[in-house]
């Protein structure tokens, strides 16, 4: 591991534009500041609750957590399952279990009547157990889904509300990982890295073509569509490679966040896919960002731009895409997210040369499945025990 | 003064203008194919010298071998040995692509009184940048993402297919020139720690812009590092610098990354450490020879990525080499001070 796993109950953080107006944010120092840049608040977060009146449902928890409660006595969480192709991981398994009484989707089903009262919460691991009005009906004692990444278009949210449940995310967890896969796809595209491996072990390949050519990144332009957190990391690395960054966002960010990563401020996102050698989507899916990508932004990009999509696939308009990348209207593409995933065997998307696709792996890494988990588990305590929360996501 | 503008480091090219003089003979291998000078190059180059490829040098030495005051020497071709030396009285320089020279006999060319030029700034940000691709890629596991995404037989995205971090990581540059300390201020922009080896420690304000802290010892380095990466040029003393034991120092959980000289390694030394997962992959520009044999065993390793030598393979890099080159290539001929000169 390279973060150490101290635990810091409270602090208080200056607010990132864009986010919501909470006076404190629980923030998990081993998400805040990475590797040998070392400040831990030790804190040990089996500190006693404050329960706090501020909170929406008035909840509270009167004894303090440094009692070792029976497992019975935990609030009860629904995952779909441990281990398999699609359930939790299985070292994730002891930090659910820590806090709460773990119940897969197979126990509620065999034992509804008795399951449903203890479930407090749901934990959604890669956008499954599904929440549907029948599940939320089921569950009478439901207080919060909490979903591990960031991404919630999965969930309708506007519906869960209804029910008075609240939604989390994990938007500190993800922001690192999903910047470097942004990097990584852009390196790769403009270095033809896939097609270069499949070059120097092909059982045909005699020697190596001298004129055998990617582009540069270094010094390239690069624009970014949805300058979040993770919008903002990829500045930041992209900065160490003298790019020139260009942004488009709902809302311009303050002048030193702009001037530390040297980014400009695109009002109209016309002109930041005119300038572009690389254009990168970093924004979340709703129903004002959906299809936000279609064949008008694909004509405005330059005949040499790659285009790369670390969001969702449904920001995109796929069909253009296809049609941009045959007729060479861009000169590539990179997806970590497609529509649906994985796309059909047959989509064109996968005969094309000029692409790169992963499948979905913008925090596939070790450490950030584990700290997605802990900023979840973080976000569903704080509901349970009436604490402000940290990452709630409201419907609009 | 036609020369392009500001490239990788040295300043803006200026080629002398020909007019009223013969244009100089300068010796390739050919123009175009799988070796050649490339065809827009050669166009430009024309107006500047009189190209002579192999072919025709051979067809008509006579006239030719005293003419030839240079040659151009695209990526090791032509091949100079004593007996082309021996032919080309006038020969002056030899101008050579890339930043490694490890081809070269420079104590031949020298007793000819052969001056010989590289292109070492040109092509360091694009190593730099090849070298963190191929950090991000191993780490992430892209190219086998990449197969799970397009392969026919797949049929969902498992849950529990995962790499690891570079945010954050340790990375150990072993090798700190001019591409080195460039892999450093990229990596240093993950929040990497970074660690280095050098034959000589760099400054303390060189040291502090990118956080990097000196490793005296190899061993201090290869024991903490979770990426190791080779950019040291390849010289005598730095043949065979990762061997078996120096694999062996490393965490079973780290990645080696060379991007430097195949030589550097010991092959079979690597071969053996990623077969029993003495460290965890390995991802290399560059191996010995190039290509691989067929049926070598790095290309059967599932945790190798292999890249054909594309360390400076853009087209705006090799531009710029080629304008560095003739640009050494007219001052060589012209007895000024040669931009770019390998000294013995």
């Amino acid at each position: 591991m390279f973060r150490s796993k101290a635990f810091s109950l409270l602090k208080l953080i200056p607010l990132m534009p864009g986010q919501s107006d909470l006076a404190y944010k629980l923030i998990h120092p081993a998400i805040a500041s990475h590797g040998h840049r070392c400040h831990r608040r030790s804190v040990d977060y089996r500190q006693g609750y404050k329960t706090c009146p501020s909170s929406a449902e008035g909840r509270t928890i009167n004894a303090p957590q440094t009692k070792v409660m029976a497992e019975e006595e935990l609030p009860g969480v629904l995952i779909l399952d441990i281990g398999g192709t699609h359930g939790v991981l299985e070292n994730l398994a002891p930090l659910l279990k820590k806090h709460f009484c773990l119940i897969t989707m197979k126990e509620f089903l065999e034992n509804k009547k008795e399951m449903s009262k203890k479930i407090q919460s749901v934990f959604v691991f890669e956008c499954r157990p599904t929440v549907d009005r029948e599940l939320l009906e089921s569950l009478p004692n439901l207080k919060v889904i909490g979903n591990s990444g960031v991404g919630v278009d999965h969930l309708d949210l506007k519906m869960i509300s209804s029910f008075g449940i609240k939604v989390t995310n994990t938007p500190h967890a993800v922001a690192d990982s999903t910047a470097d896969i942004g990097m990584a796809l852009m390196l790769a595209s403009a270095r033809r890295l896939v097609e270069g491996c499949q070059i120097a072990v092909s059982p045909d390949t005699k020697y190596f073509a001298v004129d055998w050519l990617g582009v540069e990144v270094t010094r390239a332009t690069l624009g970014i569509i949805g300058m979040g957190s993770i919008g903002y990391k990829v500045a930041q690395r992209a900065r160490a490679f003298d790019m020139r960054i260009l942004y488009h966002n709902r809302n311009r960010r303050r002048k030193e966040e702009e001037e530390a990563v040297g980014a400009h401020y695109c009002e109209k996102m016309e002109d930041l896919l005119q300038q572009s050698d690389f254009v990168m989507l970093v924004v979340n899916l709703t129903p004002e960002t959906h299809k936000l990508i279609g064949k008008k932004e694909l004509g405005l990009m330059k005949p040499t731009a790659t285009f790369i999509n670390i969001s969702r696939g449904a920001v995109i308009d796929q069909d253009a895409l296809v049609e941009a990348l045959q007729n060479k209207v861009i000169r590539a593409a990179a997806l970590d997210v497609t529509y649906p995933e994985p796309l059909p065997r047959d989509h064109p998307l996968l005969k094309l040369n000029n692409i790169i696709i992963t499948p979905h792996i913008g925090t596939a890494t070790v450490q950030a499945i584990r700290m997605m988990a802990e900023e979840a588990i973080a976000n569903m305590l704080s509901v349970l025990n009436g604490q402000p929360i940290p990452s709630e996501v409201l419907p609009k | 003064w036609p020369g392009s503008g500001a490239g990788g480091g040295a300043g803006p090219v200026r080629l002398a203008g020909m007019e009223g003089q013969e244009l100089p003979y300068v010796l390739i291998d050919c123009i175009g194919g799988r070796y050649g000078v490339y065809e827009d190059h050669a166009e430009f180059m024309e107006k500047y010298f009189h190209l002579i490829t192999m072919k025709e040098y051979l067809e008509n030495k006579k006239f030719l071998s005293k003419k030839i005051r240079a040659i151009y020497m695209w990526y090791h071709k032509p091949v100079i040995n004593e007996e082309l030396l021996q032919s080309l009285p006038n020969l002056k320089i030899v101008a050579s692509s890339g930043v490694g020279i490890d081809h070269l006999d420079l104590n031949l060319l020298s007793s000819y009184g052969v001056k010989v030029s590289n292109t070492p700034f040109v092509v360091s940000t694009d190593t730099a940048d090849l070298g963190m691709a191929l950090m991000l890629a191993s780490s992430r596991r892209l190219v086998e993402g990449y197969q799970l995404a397009v392969s026919p037989d797949t049929e969902y995205f498992p849950a529990d297919w995962l790499g690891t971090e570079v945010s954050g990581a340790t990375l150990g540059i072993v090798g700190m020139g001019t591409i080195g300390y460039k892999v450093a201020e990229r990596a240093k922009a993950f929040e990497m720690k970074i660690l280095y080896h050098n034959r000589n420690q760099r400054n303390k304000e060189e040291e502090s812009a990118i956080g990097a802290i000196y490793c005296k010892k190899i061993d201090d380095l290869l024991q903490q590092s979770d990426f190791v990466l080779l950019s040291v040029n390849l010289t005598p003393q730095t043949h065979k610098l990762i061997g078996k034991r120096e694999l062996a120092l490393m965490k079973p959980t780290a990645t080696l990354i060379n991007i430097s000289r195949g030589l550097v390694v010991d092959q079979d030394a690597l071969v053996e450490a990623l077969q029993n997962k003495v460290i965890k992959a390995a991802a290399l520009d560059v191996t010995y020879p190039e290509p691989l044999p067929r049926d070598h065993p790095l290309l059967k390793l599932k945790n190798v990525i292999i890249t054909p030598h594309i360390g400076s393979a853009t087209k705006k890099t090799r531009r710029l080499m080629m304008e560095n080159m003739m640009e050494s290539i007219q001052a060589g001929l012209t007895g000024l001070p040669i931009p770019n000169e390998v000294l013995l």
